[in-house]
């Protein structure tokens, strides 16, 4: 079977699909520009980051920043936002500062979620962005229980769920399409498919010439949109949000894309692929090409890049320095918070007993 | 104070919880129009409807996944496993998410989440259908595990559950549903975490909980016509574990035997005994013995099953050999 992939801009930013070009207005387009710029310049100085052992792990997107914006700049901020550990840019568009990103990778006094995650696990409930998961897929069936939950309190607000195409291999993605189909819960399923989870290329992961044409088995609309195209992605996630708030349930969307980069810092991957293949994507670049579209709409000049760059810089060195003044662990007393909703005797006991212990042997803020 | 099954304190407590609270729902396999594989949902879709009472598909790690959505966003499912033994599907769900998002997101989620539904062997169900499945659970940080022996017991924790912030394995006892027992009149509830003395007694402590604390009283019984005094004492939460009862009994006896019906290595059993050894050391009169399943699947031959699973005989006997009369 075949798909139609689905396009508004050109590699060179020109409107392919005139129809389909979602009328943003300039703010908004500079805005999603800007949260795909962001991503690549944060990525760029955090890897470096952990190359100097200034955090322990990072993980890039380089390539695939349309992804995280074109699907959220199609949502509502009460919609619910499942990411993968790739999507940052989903959060960055919706607000997420700069420096508590820094203090979560860190795992300082002042992250979030106080030093127990490992860097890239960002949890915003404050931007409705739920806590990231490390087992592959696991948010899948969570999302629709979330779309649920809003159908059953008479709230018209969605769940998008992103994964990557090696995370529809798991029975969580299968049993979260299948539900959700079942029940038409309000979700939007995106499948980023990168071409790669970690070394496994797309071809091992399934047999299916698209991950789109899944969604048929499962009694939904499935869409192959070019995941470099943040315009087309918001078109499509547009038109699943529609149908999902008028109860007309769920959609697979599959991006097309392509990991330019390692799976993380932890991964080294000219053992295992030709290095003239990301070089091949660099000409599909999606910030370059929506520059360009802005650009063509008179919303971007070269001046604005600079300044943006410039302004980028500036705020990353502050926020930096901010990140790395604040007290490197989180208080002691924390450790034993939030395993249960009250701390319950046993936990009480180990924290008087570590406490007694730090006392007799070691500096106050060993 | 009226006489009710099991299977209806337990149905009690989900209708009484739901009547009391709209974001409380349930959903699961069959819990809908079949009224639930052991009927313990009898009759509440017809009262509270399909948006409230919903059947899934057959995959245990989605409706599981999809009670942590909901619960995440406020709503405070009740998930309904047709057995524990299938639960394993769902262990990435349970261990992996349910136990740890609020501590992971440093506390920004929480998840009211309840777990329920039959453990522990049946008759003749063999290795896949049989398990007890709470050493499992026990060991995880961040669930609560709870298992009660009586339909008073069932209905008051079921109810405190529902209404618990954390997230519950409740593994009901397969074999108790049709249990009669008195439950109290109008509303109440048991606190989580509290054990309860079923009998009192003198010469040794005898702790099992679910179908074992049923065990331990037909043993008490046993050995009451032997002139011996047993107390019985039924945890009935197993995390957090009431340990102050068990030491407050176990000083008074001086000897301690624990029933379970799970496989010993690593049992909650072993778990309670590290405990009694280390906080009753100077009143033991004997080492904390174990009545255990043997330490295999379980067998479907009735008469091999019958010698895996602890019985009243082989407990009295134990209990002898700790007042050293045999």
């Amino acid at each position: 079977m075949k798909l139609e992939l689905v396009r508004v801009l050109d590699d060179d930013g020109n409107v392919v699909h005139a129809e389909r070009e979602p009328q943003f207005a300039p703010a908004e387009l500079r805005k999603i520009y800007e949260t795909m710029l962001l991503v690549r310049l944060l990525d760029e100085r955090l890897l470096r980051l952990q190359r100097q052992g200034r955090i322990g792990f990072y993980l890039t997107a380089t390539g695939e920043e349309a992804t995280h914006v074109g699907p959220t700049c199609a949502l509502r901020g009460s919609d619910w936002i499942y990411s993968s550990y790739r999507e940052i840019g989903a959060a960055l568009y919706r607000g997420y500062p700069l420096r508590v990103l820094l203090c979560q990778l860190f795992g300082n006094a002042e992250d979030p979620v106080k030093g127990r995650q490992m860097p890239v696990h960002h949890s915003v409930r404050n931007l409705n962005f739920v806590s990231i998961s490390s087992p592959v897929g696991t948010q899948i069936p969570q999302a629709v229980g979330t779309a649920m939950a809003a159908r059953m309190t008479g709230r018209d607000d969605v769940a998008l769920t992103y994964f990557g195409e090696g995370g529809s291999s798991t029975g969580a993605f299968h049993i979260g399409c299948n539900f959700a189909a079942v029940r038409k819960a309000p979700v939007i399923f995106v499948c980023r498919n990168n071409g790669w989870a970690i070394s496994v290329p797309r071809s091992v992961q399934t047999a299916a010439p698209t991950f789109a044409q899944k969604a048929i088995a499962y009694g939904m609309p499935g869409i192959l949109v070019d995941g470099n195209d943040a315009l087309a992605l918001a078109w499509v996630t547009r038109e699943a949000v529609a149908r999902a708030r008028k109860g007309d349930g769920p959609t697979l969307i599959e991006a097309r894309t392509y990991r330019r980069g390692p799976h993380s810092s932890s991964d080294d991957p000219s053992v295992y692929r030709d290095p003239a293949e990301p070089r091949e994507w660099e000409s599909h670049d999606p910030i370059l090409r929506f520059r360009k579209y802005l650009a063509n709409k008179g919303h971007w000049t070269d001046a604005d890049e600079t300044a943006f760059r410039g302004a980028f810089d500036r705020d990353y060195a502050l926020a930096l320095a901010e990140a790395e003044a604040v007290a490197p662990k989180p208080a002691l007393g924390t450790l034993f918070d939030d395993v249960f909703a009250q701390r319950p005797w046993h936990l009480a006991e180990q924290a008087v007993e570590l406490e007694s212990h730090l006392r007799k042997w070691r500096a106050p803020d060993a | 104070m009226p006489t009710v099954s099991y299977r209806e304190a337990l149905n009690q407590a989900m209708a009484e919880e739901m009547e009391g609270d709209p974001n409380v729902f349930l959903m699961g396999e069959e819990v809908g129009y079949y009224n639930g594989a052991y009927k313990v949902s009898q009759g509440l879709l017809a009262r509270f409807g399909e948006k409230r009472v919903i059947d899934t598909p057959i995959a245990e790690g989605g409706f599981v996944g999809v009670g942590i959505g909901a619960a995440m966003v406020g709503l405070r499912p009740i998930i309904e496993l047709m057995t524990w033994n299938f639960s394993l599907v769902a262990a990435d769900q349970i261990i992996n998410n349910a136990a740890k998002i609020r501590q992971m997101s440093g506390g920004q989620f929480t998840l009211p989440v309840v777990f329920r539904g039959p453990g522990g062997s049946a008759h003749q169900l063999a290795a896949q259908h049989s398990q007890s499945t709470e050493a499992f659970w026990t060991h995880v940080p961040g669930l609560k595990v709870v298992m009660p022996s009586t339909p008073k017991d069932a209905k008051g924790l079921l109810k405190s559950c529902i209404r618990d912030n954390n997230p519950i394995v409740f593994i009901e006892g397969e074999v108790l549903y049709g249990d009669q027992g008195e439950i109290p009149e109008g509303e109440y509830t048991i606190p989580i975490g509290v054990g309860e003395i079923k009998r009192v007694g003198t010469d040794v402590t005898i702790i099992g909980w679910s179908k074992m604390a049923k065990v331990a009283l037909e043993t008490a019984t046993l050995l009451a016509e032997q002139g011996i005094s047993a107390e019985v004492v039924d945890p009935r939460t197993l995390r957090p574990l009431d340990e102050e009862l068990i030491v407050s009994s176990v000083k008074k006896t001086g000897r301690c035997v624990i029933l379970e019906e799970g496989w010993p290595y690593n049992g909650v059993g072993a778990e309670i005994a590290y405990r009694v050894a280390r906080l009753c050391f100077d009143d033991l009169d004997h080492p904390v013995e174990r009545l255990t399943g043997n330490d295999l699947p379980m067998p479907y031959n009735r008469k091999l099953e019958h010698h895996c699973v602890p019985d009243a005989e082989r407990a009295a006997e134990l209990v002898r050999k700790v007042l050293y009369l045999d």
